[in-house]
């Protein structure tokens, strides 16, 4: 693309080798791009290393398989693009809280965290906000939240209805922000480690992966083909244990306890398995620049085969039976639709979007790791609905079984540490990552020492809850439940 | 219907034997309960203080500190330690009543009491908690959520997450205290009839863990509410957060024995 620097998944630059645009030769390539060619996988404002700030767009271009960098010296405020490119809401409001430069004519800025700004401003407390309002005798509003019923995390939503039909959803969080990111610029130090595997703490191992990726490719560090394939297969039995207990949940929400039953316990084998691999649930301590911590040796990957076999005996037992049952397949199918080009528009990823009928899986779109050997066909699935998005997670489930018996019966050689050095100065990487939710990027930039100048991080969550918001637009309020649990999304990974 | 029955049969019991048969099977990398070895120290050695990323361990008068409450158990102690004073043992029996005694030293005992005299009176066989995450990452809350499941039947001793605070006889609090999140916690709490009882889950929620210092949050629930039984790990094991609600509501001697 003209005007922009072409990077490979996670490859290092230059801060200096990235060209500054004008503003206006900026928004005419991000316009031009999305979302016709290319989906916005990050825009964010950063300090350069000439004092200014600077807007910095990524842009993934799935064909080529090439992540595009643009960036352009900004000040107190620019036009938003948000009108044009509509998957550049979130990021503009958050430009906004964070760094306080106004994107102008952005058609709802307000904050998307209630956090204190970069320059240490405190906003309005958390909730006092406008909320999009509709009009007319009969129509109500419904407020849920920051507290919800079961055991899940906090968050805000206001639903306009009238009757049992929902108008509009609008979401709105931040109760889980803990400052993160804030808290990671300066680094890396003896916490970040911590920091990136809670970032959502069910995502430990895809989070970690992108860091991961982020440092080594910023040191020039390798990594061994043996650390490659344990990081897949730890990144698979993430996947394997959060789609199998989503798919449980699914049945639950729609009162097929048999399932429900089943699931909840055999996501518990998945996460054993990972037990097994590094001694904790989530995968905490496994991943570290440079590789893993924990080999698996001949017995242990033959103890994981077995278990693998009985875990898909009981897997495709338990979701069949939810397939089969058409009280179940009624609740699914045509309930909190989102069309394949409102998907494409609003920058949906992962399972959400490819239940959309969309190609799109970091894994096979900007391969990295194992994942460059070892080929797992993108899922997708038609339809956009609860049933897609339930029965793309079934695919998944087997594709990744399939991987993990793959890599379980032959891993490659070699160490399963490589050295790594400090960071260089003033330099630049985008690190993407697949993880059960969808697209991870972390984009990392060092300072004059080589510390995190900058360390921004993009949780699928991101892009997605706006996606949650058009599923159930004209939809009953009581399928809400059913429509959230079939997205699933991340409050902490969202608000930081 | 018929392949519902079949399906049933196929899967078969699951719900574990514990806690009159033996504990499920931990992973042998576990990190359970620390054991800090007497004296043996050298005097200038400070590297498991350098590494630990939330100043867990400290050098106390008669020797290293390791408090639980703000460890990670990540390891990064035990492996700094060049003279193997500090190992994270197989023990899952984490949890405490009081604060200071998840502070270990080597002359600790194995597992700190969790009883509590009127939690034991009322709730002992119904025990009906609100959870409220704030500033969770989540893997406290789905270890804790794990319990629901039929593997585990925490239902089994009448423990249960309910929807409302109204229904509950305390609050599962787990994440550091969010500041945005304070509010609507001191609102569930004092929504909870009395007597109520409050549970920490998880580093954050005893001490802010991973975040303590960060200004977005409160380093811990102790900071907003009165908490009487302390959970700690990152996430705790499904088990030692089982384990310490038994032993809170005296469904479990304190110490079995062996």
């Amino acid at each position: 693309m003209r005007n922009a620097l072409s990077i490979h998944n996670a490859q290092a630059v230059r801060i200096a080798d990235c060209p500054a645009l004008t503003l206006e030769a900026f928004t005419e390539a991000v316009v031009r791009e999305v979302p016709g060619r290319a989906r916005l996988a990050a825009l964010l404002a950063t300090p350069w290393p000439d004092g200014s700030m600077h807007l910095l767009a990524v842009l993934a271009d799935v064909a080529d398989e090439t992540l595009s960098l643009l960036s352009c010296p900004v000040g107190t405020h620019y036009p938003s693009l948000t009108p044009v490119v509509t998957q550049a809401h979130w990021f503009e409001r958050e430009i906004a809280e964070v760094w306080g430069i106004r994107p102008l004519g952005h058609p709802w800025l307000k904050p998307i965290r209630f956090q204190a700004s970069a320059a240490g401003n405190q906003g309005p407390p958390i909730g006092v906000t406008d909320f999009f309002h509709m009009q007319g005798e009969e129509v109500h509003e419904v407020a849920v939240g920051p507290v919800h019923a079961g055991v899940i995390e906090p968050g805000h939503f206001r639903f306009q209805c009238h009757g049992e039909t929902v108008y509009h959803l609008e979401i709105s969080l931040g109760y889980q922000h803990r400052g993160v990111e804030r808290a990671l610029r300066g680094g890396p130090d003896r916490r970040t480690r911590h920091y990136i595997e809670t970032l959502a703490g069910d995502t430990t191992i895809g989070h970690a992966t992108a860091w991961c990726r982020a440092m080594e490719w910023l040191a020039g560090a390798r990594v061994s083909p043996r650390a490659m394939a344990i990081r897949g297969i730890a990144a698979e039995l993430e996947r394997l244990a959060n789609h199998i207990g989503d798919l449980g949940a699914l049945a639950g929400d729609v009162g097929y306890l048999p399932t429900l039953s089943y699931c909840g316990r055999i996501r518990g084998d998945a996460l054993n398995m990972t037990a097994l691999i590094c001694g904790n649930r989530f995968g905490r301590g496994l991943l570290l620049p440079g590789g893993v911590t924990q080999d698996i040796d001949s017995g242990l990957a033959q103890t994981l085969l077995g278990r693998l076999d009985a875990l898909e005996s009981d897997t495709r037992g338990a979701v069949e039976l939810m397939f089969r049952a058409p009280s179940v397949l009624s609740r699914f199918e045509g309930v909190g639709t989102v069309s394949a080009a409102t998907a494409r528009d609003i920058g949906l990823v992962g399972p959400a979007a490819r239940a959309c009928g969309l190609e799109v899986d970091v894994r096979q779109n900007f391969p990295y790791g194992i994942y460059r050997f070892a080929y797992i066909p993108v899922c997708t699935w038609a339809g956009g609905d609860c049933f897609a998005r339930a029965y793309v997670r079934w695919l998944e489930v087997q594709r990744s079984i399939e991987f993990l018996r793959e890599q379980l019966r032959r891993l490659p050689g070699g160490a399963v540490q490589m050295p790594t050095g400090g960071l260089p100065p003033d330099m630049l990487t985008v690190s993407l990552s697949e993880g059960w939710r969808g697209e991870i990027v972390h984009v990392a930039m060092t300072d004059g020492r080589g510390a995190f100048r900058l360390y921004k991080v993009i949780d699928p969550s991101f892009h997605n809850w706006f996606g949650l918001a058009c599923a159930l637009r004209n939809q009953q309020i009581s399928d809400f439940p059913l429509c959230n649990k079939s997205f699933n999304l991340s409050y902490c990974g969202h608000d930081l | 219907m018929l392949d519902v029955w079949l399906t049933r049969l196929k899967q078969k019991h699951r719900t574990m034997a514990y806690p009159d048969g033996p504990a499920p099977e931990l992973p042998p990398r576990f990190a359970g309960r620390p054991v800090l070895a007497a004296g043996e120290c050298g005097e200038s050695c400070r590297e498991c203080i350098a590494v630990c990323p939330t100043a867990a361990v400290q050098a106390g008068t008669t020797g290293l500190r390791l408090d639980m409450g703000r460890c990670l158990f990540c390891r990064a102690c035990e492996q700094a330690c060049r003279r193997q004073v500090i190992a994270f043992g197989p023990d899952h029996r984490l949890a405490a009543g009081q604060r200071e005694d998840l502070i270990v030293t080597a002359a600790s005992p194995a597992v700190a009491p969790a009883r509590h005299a009127p939690a034991e009176r009322l709730f002992k066989r119904s025990f009906k908690l609100r959870q409220v995450s704030a500033g969770g990452c989540n893997a406290c809350e789905a270890d804790a959520n794990v319990l629901g499941t039929l593997a585990w039947d925490m239902g089994r001793f009448g423990i249960q997450f309910v929807a409302s605070p109204r229904h509950a006889d305390g609050l599962l609090v787990t994440g550091p205290i969010t500041r945005n999140m304070r509010l609507a916690l001191e609102k569930t709490y004092e929504a909870v009839p009395a007597p109520k009882v409050v549970i920490a889950v998880g580093a954050c929620a005893v001490s802010g863990g991973g975040y303590a210092g960060h200004p977005e949050q409160c380093d811990g629930a102790a900071s907003v509410l009165p908490v009487d039984l302390f959970i700690p790990g990152c996430p705790p094991h499904p088990l030692t957060i089982l384990d310490g609600l038994l032993r809170f509501i005296g469904r479990i001697a304190e110490a079995p024995g062996p």
